[in-house]
Protein backbone atom coordinates (compact mmCIF):
# COMPACT_ATOMS: atom_id res chain seq x y z
CA UNK A 1 0.00 0.00 0.00
CA UNK A 2 1.42 3.55 -1.10
CA UNK A 3 1.71 5.37 1.99
CA UNK A 4 -1.34 8.24 2.45
CA UNK A 5 1.52 10.85 2.70
CA UNK A 6 2.87 10.07 -0.85
CA UNK A 7 -0.13 9.37 -2.53
CA UNK A 8 -1.34 12.98 -1.52
CA UNK A 9 1.76 14.75 -2.48
CA UNK A 10 1.19 13.38 -5.46
CA UNK A 11 -2.30 13.29 -6.35
CA UNK A 12 -1.53 17.37 -5.64
CA UNK A 13 0.95 17.80 -8.19
CA UNK A 14 -1.15 16.10 -10.53
CA UNK A 15 -4.58 18.10 -10.19
CA UNK A 16 -2.08 21.45 -10.60
CA UNK A 17 -0.75 19.83 -13.73
CA UNK A 18 -2.80 21.30 -17.13
CA UNK A 19 -1.76 17.50 -18.45
CA UNK A 20 -1.67 15.44 -16.04
CA UNK A 21 -0.12 12.46 -18.36
CA UNK A 22 3.06 15.19 -18.69
CA UNK A 23 3.90 13.91 -14.82
CA UNK A 24 4.03 10.48 -15.58
CA UNK A 25 7.69 9.78 -15.19
CA UNK A 26 7.99 11.59 -12.17
CA UNK A 27 5.47 9.79 -10.79
CA UNK A 28 6.85 6.55 -11.79
CA UNK A 29 10.01 7.38 -10.22
CA UNK A 30 7.94 8.83 -6.98
CA UNK A 31 6.76 5.45 -6.56
CA UNK A 32 9.89 3.37 -7.63
CA UNK A 33 11.60 5.08 -5.00
CA UNK A 34 8.67 4.46 -2.09
CA UNK A 35 8.73 0.40 -3.53
CA UNK A 36 12.22 -0.16 -4.63
CA UNK A 37 11.20 -0.69 -8.12
CA UNK A 38 8.01 -0.21 -10.25
CA UNK A 39 6.18 -3.13 -9.11
CA UNK A 40 2.92 -4.22 -10.23
CA UNK A 41 1.00 -2.28 -7.13
CA UNK A 42 2.95 0.60 -8.33
CA UNK A 43 1.64 0.68 -12.25
CA UNK A 44 -1.64 -0.16 -11.01
CA UNK A 45 -1.31 2.68 -8.70
CA UNK A 46 0.26 5.16 -11.28
CA UNK A 47 -2.29 4.51 -13.80
CA UNK A 48 -4.89 5.29 -11.49
CA UNK A 49 -3.79 8.13 -10.11
CA UNK A 50 -2.67 9.52 -13.72
CA UNK A 51 -6.29 8.20 -15.50
CA UNK A 52 -4.23 6.09 -17.71
CA UNK A 53 -4.41 2.12 -18.41
CA UNK A 54 -2.15 0.18 -16.48
CA UNK A 55 -1.16 -1.00 -20.00
CA UNK A 56 -0.06 2.33 -20.91
CA UNK A 57 2.29 2.99 -18.05
CA UNK A 58 3.58 -0.60 -18.93
CA UNK A 59 4.95 0.78 -22.12
CA UNK A 60 6.65 3.74 -20.58
CA UNK A 61 8.05 1.84 -17.90
CA UNK A 62 9.54 -0.55 -20.17
CA UNK A 63 11.20 1.85 -22.16
CA UNK A 64 13.04 3.54 -19.80
CA UNK A 65 16.58 3.01 -18.82
CA UNK A 66 15.66 4.32 -14.86
CA UNK A 67 12.66 2.77 -14.44
CA UNK A 68 13.37 -0.39 -13.21
CA UNK A 69 9.99 -3.27 -13.26
CA UNK A 70 12.58 -5.77 -11.41
CA UNK A 71 13.55 -5.41 -8.12
CA UNK A 72 16.56 -3.92 -7.42
CA UNK A 73 19.89 -3.78 -5.21
CA UNK A 74 19.46 -0.67 -2.27
CA UNK A 75 22.65 0.56 -4.83
CA UNK A 76 21.91 0.62 -8.66
CA UNK A 77 25.38 0.57 -10.08
CA UNK A 78 25.04 1.53 -14.06
CA UNK A 79 28.22 1.25 -15.50
CA UNK A 80 28.61 2.55 -18.48
CA UNK A 81 29.93 0.21 -21.63
CA UNK A 82 30.22 3.14 -24.52
CA UNK A 83 33.31 4.27 -26.03
CA UNK A 84 34.86 6.10 -24.36
CA UNK A 85 35.15 3.98 -21.30
CA UNK A 86 35.30 0.90 -23.93
CA UNK A 87 38.47 2.55 -24.94
CA UNK A 88 39.71 3.16 -21.52
CA UNK A 89 39.14 -0.14 -20.32
CA UNK A 90 35.97 -0.18 -19.06
CA UNK A 91 35.62 -4.14 -19.59
CA UNK A 92 38.35 -4.62 -17.01
CA UNK A 93 36.79 -2.34 -14.57
CA UNK A 94 33.19 -4.03 -14.79
CA UNK A 95 34.80 -7.47 -14.48
CA UNK A 96 36.39 -6.75 -11.61
CA UNK A 97 32.68 -5.47 -10.03
CA UNK A 98 31.81 -8.71 -11.23
CA UNK A 99 34.24 -10.31 -9.03
CA UNK A 100 33.80 -8.54 -5.89
CA UNK A 101 30.22 -8.33 -5.85
CA UNK A 102 30.19 -11.88 -6.82
CA UNK A 103 27.56 -11.06 -9.21
CA UNK A 104 27.02 -11.09 -13.19
CA UNK A 105 25.69 -7.99 -15.55
CA UNK A 106 22.20 -7.56 -14.52
CA UNK A 107 21.97 -9.06 -10.88
CA UNK A 108 21.77 -8.11 -7.28
CA UNK A 109 23.95 -9.23 -4.44
CA UNK A 110 22.60 -11.89 -1.86
CA UNK A 111 22.07 -9.14 0.55
CA UNK A 112 20.03 -6.94 -1.52
CA UNK A 113 22.54 -4.07 -1.56
CA UNK A 114 23.84 -3.74 -5.19
CA UNK A 115 22.73 -4.38 -8.56
CA UNK A 116 24.45 -3.81 -11.56
CA UNK A 117 22.92 -2.84 -14.76
CA UNK A 118 24.99 -1.78 -17.94
CA UNK A 119 24.11 1.43 -19.50
CA UNK A 120 25.08 3.77 -22.19
CA UNK A 121 27.39 6.85 -22.09
CA UNK A 122 26.73 8.77 -19.01
CA UNK A 123 28.19 12.13 -19.87
CA UNK A 124 31.14 11.79 -18.03
CA UNK A 125 33.33 10.61 -20.90
CA UNK A 126 35.96 13.47 -19.87
CA UNK A 127 36.43 11.04 -16.46
CA UNK A 128 36.05 7.52 -18.67
CA UNK A 129 35.79 4.63 -17.39
CA UNK A 130 32.88 5.86 -15.66
CA UNK A 131 29.76 4.71 -13.89
CA UNK A 132 26.53 5.75 -11.89
CA UNK A 133 25.27 4.80 -8.56
CA UNK A 134 21.91 6.20 -7.62
CA UNK A 135 22.31 8.59 -10.01
CA UNK A 136 25.59 10.25 -8.73
CA UNK A 137 28.87 9.44 -11.03
CA UNK A 138 32.14 8.46 -10.30
CA UNK A 139 35.08 8.96 -12.81
CA UNK A 140 38.28 7.48 -13.72
CA UNK A 141 37.55 4.38 -12.26
CA UNK A 142 40.32 1.99 -11.17
CA UNK A 143 39.49 -1.16 -8.50
CA UNK A 144 41.28 1.04 -5.50
CA UNK A 145 39.01 3.30 -6.38
CA UNK A 146 35.90 0.67 -6.82
CA UNK A 147 37.25 -0.90 -3.17
CA UNK A 148 36.60 2.59 -1.21
CA UNK A 149 33.37 3.30 -3.24
CA UNK A 150 31.72 -0.02 -2.38
CA UNK A 151 33.27 -0.12 1.39
CA UNK A 152 31.56 3.44 1.96
CA UNK A 153 28.43 2.24 0.49
CA UNK A 154 28.35 -0.90 2.77
CA UNK A 155 29.20 1.08 5.81
CA UNK A 156 26.69 3.88 4.99
CA UNK A 157 23.75 1.29 4.54
CA UNK A 158 24.98 -0.47 7.63
CA UNK A 159 24.39 2.73 9.82
CA UNK A 160 21.32 3.76 7.90
CA UNK A 161 19.79 0.19 9.13
CA UNK A 162 20.87 0.45 13.06
CA UNK B 1 44.35 32.51 -25.77
CA UNK B 2 40.88 32.74 -28.01
CA UNK B 3 37.63 34.91 -26.38
CA UNK B 4 36.04 33.00 -24.17
CA UNK B 5 32.01 33.49 -25.02
CA UNK B 6 30.18 30.84 -23.14
CA UNK B 7 32.51 29.95 -20.71
CA UNK B 8 33.78 33.66 -19.40
CA UNK B 9 32.83 32.85 -16.17
CA UNK B 10 33.10 29.16 -15.94
CA UNK B 11 35.20 28.65 -12.74
CA UNK B 12 37.27 25.28 -12.32
CA UNK B 13 35.04 24.74 -8.64
CA UNK B 14 32.04 26.03 -8.40
CA UNK B 15 29.09 27.34 -10.83
CA UNK B 16 28.67 31.50 -11.73
CA UNK B 17 26.65 33.24 -9.20
CA UNK B 18 23.83 35.55 -10.45
CA UNK B 19 25.95 38.32 -9.73
CA UNK B 20 28.61 37.23 -11.77
CA UNK B 21 26.32 36.38 -14.65
CA UNK B 22 25.11 40.06 -14.45
CA UNK B 23 28.63 41.29 -14.25
CA UNK B 24 29.39 39.97 -17.06
CA UNK B 25 26.67 41.64 -18.86
CA UNK B 26 24.01 39.02 -18.06
CA UNK B 27 20.15 39.76 -18.69
CA UNK B 28 20.89 43.31 -20.39
CA UNK B 29 19.75 42.09 -23.97
CA UNK B 30 16.55 40.89 -22.13
CA UNK B 31 16.14 43.90 -20.71
CA UNK B 32 17.10 45.95 -23.82
CA UNK B 33 14.96 43.43 -26.00
CA UNK B 34 12.23 44.13 -23.86
CA UNK B 35 11.75 47.69 -23.65
CA UNK B 36 13.01 48.69 -27.38
CA UNK B 37 12.90 46.04 -29.40
CA UNK B 38 10.01 43.76 -31.33
CA UNK B 39 9.93 39.87 -31.67
CA UNK B 40 10.32 39.81 -34.85
CA UNK B 41 13.95 42.40 -34.92
CA UNK B 42 14.63 39.83 -32.30
CA UNK B 43 13.72 36.84 -35.02
CA UNK B 44 15.91 39.02 -37.83
CA UNK B 45 19.32 39.16 -35.57
CA UNK B 46 19.55 35.57 -34.87
CA UNK B 47 18.99 34.91 -38.53
CA UNK B 48 21.60 37.39 -39.41
CA UNK B 49 24.00 36.22 -37.25
CA UNK B 50 23.62 32.55 -38.92
CA UNK B 51 23.77 30.78 -35.62
CA UNK B 52 23.27 27.18 -36.46
CA UNK B 53 21.62 24.70 -34.46
CA UNK B 54 24.67 23.00 -31.43
CA UNK B 55 22.52 20.09 -30.94
CA UNK B 56 23.68 17.87 -34.03
CA UNK B 57 21.21 18.84 -36.97
CA UNK B 58 23.37 22.36 -37.14
CA UNK B 59 19.78 23.63 -38.48
CA UNK B 60 19.35 27.38 -38.42
CA UNK B 61 18.19 28.44 -35.29
CA UNK B 62 16.72 31.77 -37.11
CA UNK B 63 15.03 29.74 -39.61
CA UNK B 64 13.57 28.13 -36.95
CA UNK B 65 11.92 31.03 -34.65
CA UNK B 66 10.64 32.88 -37.95
CA UNK B 67 8.76 29.15 -39.06
CA UNK B 68 6.27 30.11 -35.91
CA UNK B 69 4.00 31.88 -38.17
CA UNK B 70 2.55 35.48 -37.19
CA UNK B 71 -0.94 34.11 -36.63
CA UNK B 72 -0.26 30.54 -34.98
CA UNK B 73 -2.12 29.57 -32.13
CA UNK B 74 -1.30 30.27 -28.23
CA UNK B 75 -0.08 29.14 -26.02
CA UNK B 76 3.46 28.09 -27.71
CA UNK B 77 6.02 26.43 -26.34
CA UNK B 78 10.09 27.03 -25.81
CA UNK B 79 11.78 23.79 -25.31
CA UNK B 80 15.30 23.23 -24.13
CA UNK B 81 16.71 19.98 -25.40
CA UNK B 82 19.55 18.84 -22.67
CA UNK B 83 18.75 15.35 -23.36
CA UNK B 84 22.71 15.22 -24.60
CA UNK B 85 22.80 11.32 -24.67
CA UNK B 86 25.07 10.52 -27.63
CA UNK B 87 28.52 8.88 -26.37
CA UNK B 88 31.39 11.85 -26.44
CA UNK B 89 28.90 14.20 -25.73
CA UNK B 90 29.37 16.32 -22.60
CA UNK B 91 28.95 20.35 -23.20
CA UNK B 92 25.55 21.01 -22.19
CA UNK B 93 26.44 18.96 -18.79
CA UNK B 94 29.29 21.25 -18.34
CA UNK B 95 27.99 24.13 -19.58
CA UNK B 96 25.08 24.21 -17.14
CA UNK B 97 27.59 23.78 -14.33
CA UNK B 98 29.19 26.91 -15.69
CA UNK B 99 26.63 29.37 -16.05
CA UNK B 100 23.13 28.09 -15.58
CA UNK B 101 21.81 32.03 -16.29
CA UNK B 102 23.49 32.22 -19.68
CA UNK B 103 20.72 29.00 -20.84
CA UNK B 104 17.36 30.98 -18.70
CA UNK B 105 18.52 33.82 -20.61
CA UNK B 106 18.80 32.80 -23.53
CA UNK B 107 15.37 30.65 -23.42
CA UNK B 108 13.78 33.69 -22.04
CA UNK B 109 14.71 35.61 -25.54
CA UNK B 110 14.00 32.26 -27.63
CA UNK B 111 10.60 32.72 -25.88
CA UNK B 112 9.80 36.02 -26.84
CA UNK B 113 10.68 35.82 -30.34
CA UNK B 114 8.39 33.32 -30.46
CA UNK B 115 6.36 34.48 -28.21
CA UNK B 116 6.25 31.43 -26.09
CA UNK B 117 4.70 31.60 -22.35
CA UNK B 118 5.71 27.90 -21.47
CA UNK B 119 9.29 27.17 -21.42
CA UNK B 120 10.56 23.35 -20.27
CA UNK B 121 14.14 22.27 -20.18
CA UNK B 122 13.95 18.70 -20.65
CA UNK B 123 17.30 16.59 -19.21
CA UNK B 124 17.94 13.17 -18.42
CA UNK B 125 18.08 11.95 -15.72
CA UNK B 126 21.60 11.13 -15.38
CA UNK B 127 21.87 14.60 -15.35
CA UNK B 128 20.08 15.01 -11.96
CA UNK B 129 22.71 17.62 -10.24
CA UNK B 130 22.22 19.94 -13.47
CA UNK B 131 18.45 19.36 -13.13
CA UNK B 132 18.59 20.73 -9.61
CA UNK B 133 20.78 23.35 -10.10
CA UNK B 134 18.62 24.62 -12.72
CA UNK B 135 15.51 24.49 -10.96
CA UNK B 136 17.38 26.59 -8.38
CA UNK B 137 18.67 29.26 -10.72
CA UNK B 138 15.16 29.50 -12.27
CA UNK B 139 13.69 30.22 -9.13
CA UNK B 140 16.34 32.83 -8.62
CA UNK B 141 15.50 34.82 -12.01
CA UNK B 142 12.32 34.73 -11.05
CA UNK B 143 12.23 36.58 -8.46
CA UNK B 144 14.49 38.92 -9.78
CA UNK B 145 11.21 39.21 -12.18
CA UNK B 146 13.40 37.67 -15.02
CA UNK B 147 10.77 35.01 -15.11
CA UNK B 148 7.17 34.93 -14.39
CA UNK B 149 4.40 37.40 -15.62
CA UNK B 150 5.38 40.53 -16.95
CA UNK B 151 9.12 39.93 -17.20
CA UNK B 152 10.90 43.62 -16.37
CA UNK B 153 7.88 45.41 -16.18
CA UNK B 154 6.80 44.17 -20.13
CA UNK B 155 3.99 42.12 -21.46
CA UNK B 156 6.14 39.37 -21.94
CA UNK B 157 5.15 36.39 -19.52
CA UNK B 158 7.58 32.97 -19.12
CA UNK B 159 7.12 30.42 -16.48
CA UNK B 160 10.25 27.68 -17.02
CA UNK B 161 10.18 24.18 -15.48
CA UNK B 162 12.32 21.46 -16.06
CA UNK B 163 11.31 18.20 -16.85
CA UNK B 164 13.44 14.47 -16.13
CA UNK B 165 13.38 11.73 -18.18
CA UNK B 166 13.08 8.53 -18.03
CA UNK B 167 16.34 7.69 -19.82
CA UNK B 168 16.39 6.87 -23.62
CA UNK B 169 18.56 8.08 -26.60
CA UNK B 170 15.39 8.64 -28.92
CA UNK B 171 14.36 11.46 -26.49
CA UNK B 172 17.23 13.49 -27.45
CA UNK B 173 15.35 13.67 -30.85
CA UNK B 174 12.96 16.88 -31.23
CA UNK B 175 9.58 14.77 -32.34
CA UNK B 176 10.14 11.82 -29.50
CA UNK B 177 11.35 14.03 -27.16
CA UNK B 178 7.52 15.83 -27.85
CA UNK B 179 6.13 12.70 -27.25
CA UNK B 180 7.85 12.19 -24.15
CA UNK B 181 6.80 15.70 -22.43
CA UNK B 182 3.37 14.38 -23.19
CA UNK B 183 3.51 10.99 -21.42
CA UNK B 184 3.41 9.32 -24.55
CA UNK B 185 5.87 6.43 -25.79
CA UNK B 186 8.92 8.43 -26.93
CA UNK B 187 8.97 6.98 -30.48
CA UNK B 188 9.71 10.03 -32.91
CA UNK B 189 7.01 11.41 -35.76
CA UNK B 190 7.58 12.57 -38.92
CA UNK B 191 6.45 16.01 -39.92
CA UNK B 192 4.17 17.09 -41.32
CA UNK B 193 2.95 18.65 -39.22
CA UNK B 194 6.47 20.47 -38.29
CA UNK B 195 6.93 20.91 -34.16
CA UNK B 196 6.59 24.77 -35.02
CA UNK B 197 3.43 24.45 -36.17
CA UNK B 198 1.28 21.72 -34.16
CA UNK B 199 4.22 20.58 -31.38
CA UNK B 200 3.65 19.86 -27.91
CA UNK B 201 -0.09 19.15 -27.25
CA UNK B 202 -0.86 20.48 -30.76
CA UNK B 203 0.74 24.20 -30.28
CA UNK B 204 3.71 25.84 -31.79
CA UNK B 205 6.75 24.24 -30.63
CA UNK B 206 10.75 25.49 -30.64
CA UNK B 207 13.25 23.27 -29.44
CA UNK B 208 16.89 24.13 -28.86
CA UNK B 209 19.78 22.82 -27.81
CA UNK B 210 21.21 23.97 -24.73
CA UNK B 211 24.77 25.49 -26.27
CA UNK B 212 22.34 27.32 -29.27
CA UNK B 213 20.24 28.92 -26.34
CA UNK B 214 23.42 29.85 -24.67
CA UNK B 215 24.44 32.39 -27.65
CA UNK B 216 21.57 33.72 -28.31
CA UNK B 217 21.99 36.79 -24.98
CA UNK B 218 25.98 37.44 -26.60
CA UNK B 219 24.16 37.86 -30.26
CA UNK B 220 21.68 39.99 -29.15
CA UNK B 221 23.94 42.46 -26.94
CA UNK B 222 26.87 42.57 -29.42
CA UNK B 223 25.11 42.38 -32.92
CA UNK B 224 25.35 39.82 -35.33
CA UNK B 225 28.56 41.11 -37.14
CA UNK B 226 30.24 40.67 -34.21
CA UNK B 227 29.26 36.93 -33.79
CA UNK B 228 29.92 36.08 -37.12
CA UNK B 229 33.57 37.58 -36.47
CA UNK B 230 34.17 35.40 -33.69
CA UNK B 231 34.27 32.35 -36.46
CA UNK B 232 38.12 32.29 -37.93
CA UNK B 233 36.49 30.74 -41.06
CA UNK B 234 34.29 32.46 -43.54
CA UNK B 235 31.54 29.88 -43.78
CA UNK B 236 31.05 30.13 -40.22
CA UNK B 237 29.79 31.91 -37.01
CA UNK B 238 30.24 32.16 -33.18
CA UNK B 239 32.58 30.10 -31.06
CA UNK B 240 31.86 26.19 -30.71
CA UNK B 241 32.73 24.45 -27.04
CA UNK B 242 34.32 21.11 -27.85
CA UNK B 243 33.69 17.96 -25.89
CA UNK B 244 37.33 16.02 -26.62
CA UNK B 245 37.79 12.55 -25.19
CA UNK B 246 39.42 9.37 -25.76
CA UNK B 247 43.06 9.11 -26.07
CA UNK B 248 44.45 12.69 -25.13
CA UNK B 249 46.25 14.28 -22.03
CA UNK B 250 43.50 16.37 -20.99
CA UNK B 251 40.10 15.21 -22.17
CA UNK B 252 37.01 17.97 -21.08
CA UNK B 253 35.48 20.91 -22.99
CA UNK B 254 37.09 23.89 -24.41
CA UNK B 255 35.48 27.06 -26.58
CA UNK B 256 37.32 27.82 -29.22
CA UNK B 257 36.22 29.51 -32.48
CA UNK B 258 34.16 27.74 -35.02
CA UNK B 259 37.11 26.77 -37.52
CA UNK B 260 39.47 25.91 -35.37
CA UNK B 261 41.83 23.45 -36.78
CA UNK B 262 41.47 20.00 -35.61
CA UNK B 263 45.20 19.32 -34.82
CA UNK B 264 45.35 22.39 -32.80
CA UNK B 265 42.58 21.50 -29.98
CA UNK B 266 44.09 18.25 -30.15
CA UNK B 267 47.55 19.17 -29.40
CA UNK B 268 47.43 22.97 -28.09
CA UNK B 269 44.26 22.30 -25.67
CA UNK B 270 43.30 18.64 -24.57
CA UNK B 271 47.06 18.60 -23.96
CA UNK B 272 48.46 16.50 -27.02
CA UNK B 273 48.26 12.24 -26.94
CA UNK B 274 49.69 10.30 -24.53
CA UNK B 275 53.39 8.87 -24.37
CA UNK B 276 53.14 5.99 -27.04
CA UNK B 277 50.15 7.09 -28.60
CA UNK B 278 49.40 8.55 -32.26
CA UNK B 279 46.70 10.02 -33.55
CA UNK B 280 44.58 7.51 -35.88
CA UNK B 281 41.29 8.93 -36.55
CA UNK B 282 38.75 10.62 -34.48
CA UNK B 283 35.17 10.71 -34.66
CA UNK B 284 34.38 14.59 -34.93
CA UNK B 285 31.34 15.10 -33.62
CA UNK B 286 29.59 12.54 -31.57
CA UNK B 287 28.62 8.69 -32.18
CA UNK B 288 27.03 9.70 -35.38
CA UNK B 289 29.24 11.15 -37.18
CA UNK B 290 32.03 9.45 -39.63
CA UNK B 291 35.72 8.54 -38.80
CA UNK B 292 37.46 10.92 -39.47
CA UNK B 293 41.05 9.77 -40.99
CA UNK B 294 44.41 11.34 -40.27
CA UNK B 295 44.73 12.77 -43.44
CA UNK B 296 42.55 15.49 -42.50
CA UNK B 297 44.19 15.71 -39.12
CA UNK B 298 44.51 19.82 -39.86
CA UNK B 299 41.09 20.17 -41.05
CA UNK B 300 39.01 23.71 -39.96
CA UNK B 301 36.28 22.69 -37.35
CA UNK B 302 32.96 23.98 -39.09
CA UNK B 303 29.44 23.06 -39.96
CA UNK B 304 30.61 23.37 -43.91
CA UNK B 305 34.20 22.32 -44.00
CA UNK B 306 32.95 19.04 -42.11
CA UNK B 307 30.40 18.58 -44.49
CA UNK B 308 32.55 19.38 -47.60
CA UNK B 309 34.66 16.15 -46.89
CA UNK B 310 31.21 13.93 -46.27
CA UNK B 311 31.79 14.43 -42.64
CA UNK B 312 29.72 16.30 -40.27
CA UNK B 313 30.49 18.44 -37.31
CA UNK B 314 27.41 17.17 -34.98
CA UNK B 315 28.11 18.01 -31.23
CA UNK B 316 31.53 19.19 -31.97
CA UNK B 317 32.11 15.95 -29.36
CA UNK B 318 35.39 14.94 -30.75
CA UNK B 319 36.85 10.93 -29.58
CA UNK B 320 40.36 10.25 -30.49
CA UNK B 321 41.45 7.01 -31.15
CA UNK B 322 45.16 5.83 -31.36
CA UNK B 323 47.02 3.43 -33.67
CA UNK B 324 46.80 0.47 -30.47
CA UNK B 325 42.89 0.83 -31.01
CA UNK B 326 40.92 -1.28 -32.95
CA UNK B 327 38.45 0.67 -35.02
CA UNK B 328 35.82 -2.86 -35.56
CA UNK B 329 36.00 -2.99 -31.98
CA UNK B 330 35.30 0.64 -31.33
CA UNK B 331 32.77 0.16 -34.39
CA UNK B 332 30.99 -2.84 -32.85
CA UNK B 333 30.94 -0.75 -28.89
CA UNK B 334 28.91 1.97 -31.37
CA UNK B 335 26.98 -0.08 -33.41
CA UNK B 336 26.14 -2.04 -29.32
CA UNK B 337 25.06 1.45 -28.12
CA UNK B 338 22.62 2.41 -31.27
CA UNK B 339 21.10 -1.15 -31.38
CA UNK B 340 20.50 -0.93 -27.71
CA UNK B 341 18.99 2.04 -28.02
CA UNK B 342 16.79 2.09 -31.42
CA UNK B 343 13.51 2.55 -30.42
CA UNK B 344 11.86 0.12 -32.09
CA UNK B 345 9.29 1.32 -34.37
CA UNK B 346 10.87 1.16 -38.10
CA UNK B 347 12.04 -2.16 -39.57
CA UNK B 348 15.36 -0.77 -40.84
CA UNK B 349 16.48 0.08 -37.64
CA UNK B 350 15.10 -2.50 -35.36
CA UNK B 351 16.29 -5.35 -37.86
CA UNK B 352 19.07 -3.52 -39.63
CA UNK B 353 21.17 -2.75 -36.78
CA UNK B 354 21.23 -6.18 -34.81
CA UNK B 355 22.06 -7.50 -38.17
CA UNK B 356 25.34 -5.34 -38.28
CA UNK B 357 26.03 -6.00 -34.88
CA UNK B 358 26.48 -9.52 -35.46
CA UNK B 359 28.33 -9.64 -38.57
CA UNK B 360 31.08 -6.95 -36.86
CA UNK B 361 30.81 -9.28 -34.17
CA UNK B 362 31.89 -12.10 -36.25
CA UNK B 363 34.63 -9.54 -37.95
CA UNK B 364 36.00 -9.26 -34.75
CA UNK B 365 35.88 -12.65 -33.80
CA UNK B 366 38.32 -13.38 -36.50
CA UNK B 367 35.16 -15.33 -37.91
CA UNK B 368 34.25 -13.09 -40.68
CA UNK B 369 34.81 -13.48 -44.90
CA UNK B 370 35.28 -10.67 -47.51
CA UNK B 371 31.09 -11.17 -48.35
CA UNK B 372 30.79 -9.19 -44.71
CA UNK B 373 32.09 -6.44 -46.13
CA UNK B 374 29.29 -6.11 -49.08
CA UNK B 375 26.75 -7.16 -46.57
CA UNK B 376 27.42 -4.41 -44.13
CA UNK B 377 27.53 -1.89 -46.95
CA UNK B 378 24.10 -3.16 -48.23
CA UNK B 379 22.59 -3.21 -44.58
CA UNK B 380 24.27 0.48 -44.24
CA UNK B 381 22.01 1.47 -47.13
CA UNK B 382 19.01 0.33 -45.26
CA UNK B 383 19.17 2.23 -42.65
CA UNK B 384 19.43 5.59 -44.91
CA UNK B 385 15.27 4.33 -45.40
CA UNK B 386 14.71 4.47 -41.28
CA UNK B 387 11.81 6.85 -39.87
CA UNK B 388 14.18 8.78 -37.89
CA UNK B 389 18.02 10.16 -38.35
CA UNK B 390 19.00 7.97 -35.18
CA UNK B 391 19.63 4.70 -38.27
CA UNK B 392 21.11 6.83 -40.31
CA UNK B 393 23.45 8.37 -37.91
CA UNK B 394 24.35 4.78 -36.94
CA UNK B 395 25.46 4.05 -40.32
CA UNK B 396 28.36 6.66 -40.38
CA UNK B 397 30.33 4.97 -38.47
CA UNK B 398 30.06 1.72 -40.41
CA UNK B 399 30.23 3.72 -43.83
CA UNK B 400 33.38 5.53 -42.66
CA UNK B 401 34.89 2.28 -40.67
CA UNK B 402 34.80 0.88 -44.57
CA UNK B 403 35.82 3.95 -46.72
CA UNK B 404 38.68 4.43 -44.58
CA UNK B 405 39.53 1.44 -42.86
CA UNK B 406 38.61 -1.03 -45.04
CA UNK B 407 42.38 -2.75 -44.87
CA UNK B 408 41.99 -2.90 -40.99
CA UNK B 409 38.38 -4.66 -41.68
CA UNK B 410 40.33 -7.26 -44.17
CA UNK B 411 43.44 -8.03 -41.93
CA UNK B 412 40.37 -9.32 -39.30
CA UNK B 413 39.38 -11.71 -41.99
CA UNK B 414 42.26 -12.49 -43.94
CA UNK B 415 44.37 -13.47 -40.45
CA UNK B 416 41.14 -15.07 -38.49
CA UNK B 417 41.41 -12.68 -35.61
CA UNK B 418 41.87 -9.52 -34.46
CA UNK B 419 45.29 -7.77 -35.32
CA UNK B 420 45.19 -5.62 -32.03
CA UNK B 421 44.00 -8.59 -29.44
CA UNK B 422 47.98 -8.79 -28.53
CA UNK B 423 48.74 -5.33 -28.20
CA UNK B 424 46.06 -4.81 -25.98
C1 LIG C 1 18.57 10.12 -32.13
C2 LIG C 1 18.76 11.58 -31.93
C3 LIG C 1 19.15 12.07 -30.70
C4 LIG C 1 19.32 13.44 -30.49
N1 LIG C 1 19.70 13.88 -29.26
C5 LIG C 1 19.84 15.21 -29.05
C6 LIG C 1 20.21 15.70 -27.77
O1 LIG C 1 20.41 14.93 -26.84
N2 LIG C 1 20.34 17.04 -27.60
C7 LIG C 1 20.11 17.91 -28.61
O2 LIG C 1 20.20 19.12 -28.42
N3 LIG C 1 19.76 17.48 -29.83
C8 LIG C 1 19.61 16.15 -30.07
N4 LIG C 1 19.23 15.71 -31.31
C9 LIG C 1 18.97 16.71 -32.34
C10 LIG C 1 17.56 17.23 -32.19
O3 LIG C 1 16.69 16.40 -32.93
C11 LIG C 1 17.40 18.66 -32.67
O4 LIG C 1 17.95 18.79 -33.93
C12 LIG C 1 18.02 19.69 -31.75
O5 LIG C 1 17.69 19.49 -30.41
C13 LIG C 1 17.56 21.06 -32.14
O6 LIG C 1 18.30 22.03 -31.43
P1 LIG C 1 19.37 22.94 -32.20
O7 LIG C 1 18.71 23.41 -33.45
O8 LIG C 1 19.65 24.02 -31.24
O9 LIG C 1 20.54 22.07 -32.47
C14 LIG C 1 19.07 14.34 -31.55
C15 LIG C 1 18.70 13.84 -32.79
C16 LIG C 1 18.54 12.48 -32.98
C17 LIG C 1 18.14 12.01 -34.33
S1 LIG D 1 15.17 4.81 -37.02
FE1 LIG D 1 15.31 3.61 -35.11
S2 LIG D 1 15.00 5.14 -33.52
FE2 LIG D 1 14.24 6.06 -35.44
S3 LIG D 1 12.06 5.50 -35.53
FE3 LIG D 1 13.15 3.86 -36.58
S4 LIG D 1 13.46 2.34 -34.95
FE4 LIG D 1 12.99 4.25 -33.93
S1 LIG E 1 31.44 6.87 -23.02
FE1 LIG E 1 31.34 6.38 -20.91
S2 LIG E 1 30.68 8.25 -20.03
FE2 LIG E 1 30.67 8.67 -22.16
Amino acid sequence: MLPEKIKHRLEQQIAGAEHPRELVVDVMFALQEHFGYLSDEAVAEAAGMLDMTPLEIEELATFYTFVYRQPVGKYVIHVCDSVVCWMNGVESIKDYLCRQLDIADGETTADGLFTLLPVCCIGYCDRAPAMLINKKAYGHLTPEKIDKILEKLKTEALQKTE
Amino acid sequence: MYPQVLFQNRKSDRIATLEEYRQSGGYQALADVLKNRSYQDVRQTISDAELLGRGGAAFPTGMKLTSVAEDAPFPRYIVCNADEMEPGTFKDRVLIHADPHMIIEGMILAGYAALAEHGIIFIRPEYENAARILEREIAVARKQGYLGPNILGSDYCLEIVVHRSGGRYICGEVTAQLNALMGKRPNPQQPPPYATEKGLWGMPTVTSNVESLACIPHILRNGQQWFKDLALTQSAAGTKIFAVSGKVNRPGCYELPMGVRLSEIIEEYAGGMPDGSEFKACLPGGASTCFLPREHYDIAMDFQTLRDIGNRLGTGAIMVFDQKTCLVGATLNLIEFFTRESCGWCTPCREGLPCIREILQRIENGQGEDEDITRLERMCKHLWNAYCALAPGAASPVESLLKYFGDEVRQHIRQKQCPFKESQ
